[in-house]
């Protein structure tokens, strides 16, 4: 019963403040005035606060967020740049390395390479004298047999002929007769 | 003695805590309905000061709060006003705010409802529908009237559609009004008539007692759709009130 | 009969301009759904016009709502 006594006094109080006649709040034109008053101060108010300190302030920290961000990716953007460009020096510095080393090492083949070949000539043309020498002699000794063969065969031929006809033969004919029989 | 527990009209009731001097007959005085008017103006201005005071990189929950809250109403606005419209953002961020924070203030058990007093809503729908006229003159002077002749109607007809334009544009300010006042009256009314049901349910004892559960739950599930509608209905006035200023700023759609 | 017994059929009356609003929101919504599904692309996009849709149309059956009201509360 207690539920009941509070609730007959929640009406009673209800209807001691409820001083304004009307049975419709909302629609009690009593109170317009003074709430009229009051939204015109405070959505006045709020719209200063607003658009003078608390929009700014947020639109501030947003703004330096997007600029703290754009900023860091346009930083990251040139480490990057600066690393590649860091990265294409050295393959530059790498590249022309090769080249003067290869530059080298052909150089060095290309002054072994020329130092064999003149010694290859030298020794070469050293010995290509020696077999022309060689030769020369060979043809020099074989002339001279050669020589000697045909006087040999004259003097036999005299021989053999004044032996078998006792006649005798001049060392011209003798000459002429073997001659003709190496020709033949 | 049923019809005195359940009385669903007393939480609209306006309080005098003291009064004003009088200023040409009108009596003003500082009510429970200005108290919770300056309470949300605090709330709001407190909330987004204090979500901004550590200017965090990361933000905070209150500093992620703010943002949202800025963000939403910031895309808002540019999607339907664009760039130029957007010297009325702080206009309609301090209409969403103010409204959604006396929507949800009026939530509170024993708060009181700043918006289910149809002067207060009626008051900031009309300011809309001055500015909508005051921008639309200021920036195209008698041109701005063509919004109530839409071009490539027939000249016969002309007349009824202007009628009719001009009906549409002068319910404006009734219905964005209204629809808040109502739906806020709405919801805390039948929100009270089953709190109401709950108390005359257990009060009669017995099976009440257990049958109180239904309506709790009712009143479980409408307080939930309460908060939604209390968010809807400021989005919607904020939204409107883009809509609105879209035709003063562009009346040739 | 009573003027007081009139003023509550009306309201009760009055309210059923509510189930309208009801129909509206409900072919909003609906419709809203159905093109979301063909189109879930476009859906977000179109999420606020829904919501303009449905304010409007709610807005009609409150303006019922405040009418019974008005016949119930004010004397």
């Amino acid at each position: 019963m207690s539920n009941m006594a509070t609730t007959t006094e929640t009406t009673a109080t209800t209807e001691a403040e409820g001083g304004h006649g009307s049975a419709f709040p909302p629609l009690d034109a009593s109170t317009f005035p003074s709430q009229l008053l009051w939204l015109a101060i405070a959505f006045g108010l709020l719209y200063i606060l607003m658009s003078r300190v608390a929009l700014p302030r947020v639109a501030a920290v947003l703004e330096a967020r997007r600029g703290r961000i754009s900023g860091d990716l346009a930083r990251a953007k040139a480490l990057r740049d600066e690393t590649q460009a860091v990265i294409a020096d050295y393959e530059a510095k790498i590249a022309e390395a090769r080249k003067q080393a290869s530059g080298i090492a052909q150089g060095a083949r290309d002054t072994v390479t020329a130092q064999i070949d003149s010694e290859r000539a030298a020794i070469e043309q050293k010995l290509a004298k020696q077999v022309a020498d060689a030769e020369a002699r060979i043809t020099a000794s074989k002339q001279k047999a050669l020589a000697d063969i045909t006087s040999v065969a004259e003097t036999a031929a005299q021989d053999i002929v004044a032996s078998l006809t006792g006649g005798k033969v001049s060392a011209a004919d003798a000459a002429k007769a073997v001659a003709d029989a190496a020709k033949g | 003695m049923a019809a005195q527990t359940i009385d669903p009209i007393h939480q609209f009731q306006v309080h005098e805590y003291f009064s004003l001097p009088d200023m040409g007959g009108m009596s003003f005085a500082f009510t429970n309905s200005a108290l919770f008017m300056l309470a949300a103006v605090f709330l709001i201005t407190f909330t987004l000061v204090a979500g901004t005071a550590r200017r965090a990189l990361v933000p905070g929950r209150l500093q992620s709060v703010t943002e949202l809250w800025y963000e939403f109403i910031e895309k808002m606005v540019h999607q339907v006003l664009g760039h130029e419209g957007m010297k009325f953002f702080p206009l309609v961020f301090s209409l969403f705010s103010f409204v959604l924070m006396a929507n949800f203030l009026g939530m509170m058990p024993y708060f009181f409802t700043v918006t289910s007093h149809v002067i207060i809503t009626a008051t900031l729908a009309v300011m809309v529908i001055l500015i909508v006229l005051a921008v639309g003159i200021y920036k195209h002077g008698l041109h701005f009237f063509k919004l109530f002749v839409p071009s490539g109607v027939p000249i016969f007809i002309l007349p009824f559609i202007s009628l009719i334009e001009v009906i549409s544009f002068l319910s404006r300010p009734v219905s964005l009004g209204l629809r808040l006042f109502g739906n806020m009256l709405a919801g805390h009314i039948v929100l009270k008539v089953f709190s109401g049901f709950v108390a005359l349910m257990v009060a009669s004892g017995g099976i009440g007692y257990f049958g109180a559960i239904f309506p709790l739950g009712m009143a479980v599930a409408l307080t939930a759709l309460e908060f939604l509608v209390a968010f809807l209905q400021a989005f919607v006035f904020a939204i409107l009130t883009c809509v609105y200023l879209n035709d003063a700023l562009h009346p040739g759609h | 009969m009573d003027a007081e017994a009139a003023k509550l059929i009306g309201a009760g009356i009055a309210c059923i301009g509510m189930g309208g609003a009801g129909i509206g929101v409900g072919t909003i919504f609906g419709n809203y759904l159905t093109g979301a599904l063909r189109n879930p692309a476009a859906a977000p996009a179109q999420f606020t016009n829904a919501l303009i849709g449905a304010a409007l149309a709610e807005g009609l059956g409150i303006f019922s709502l405040v009418v019974a009201l008005l016949l119930l509360f004010v004397k």
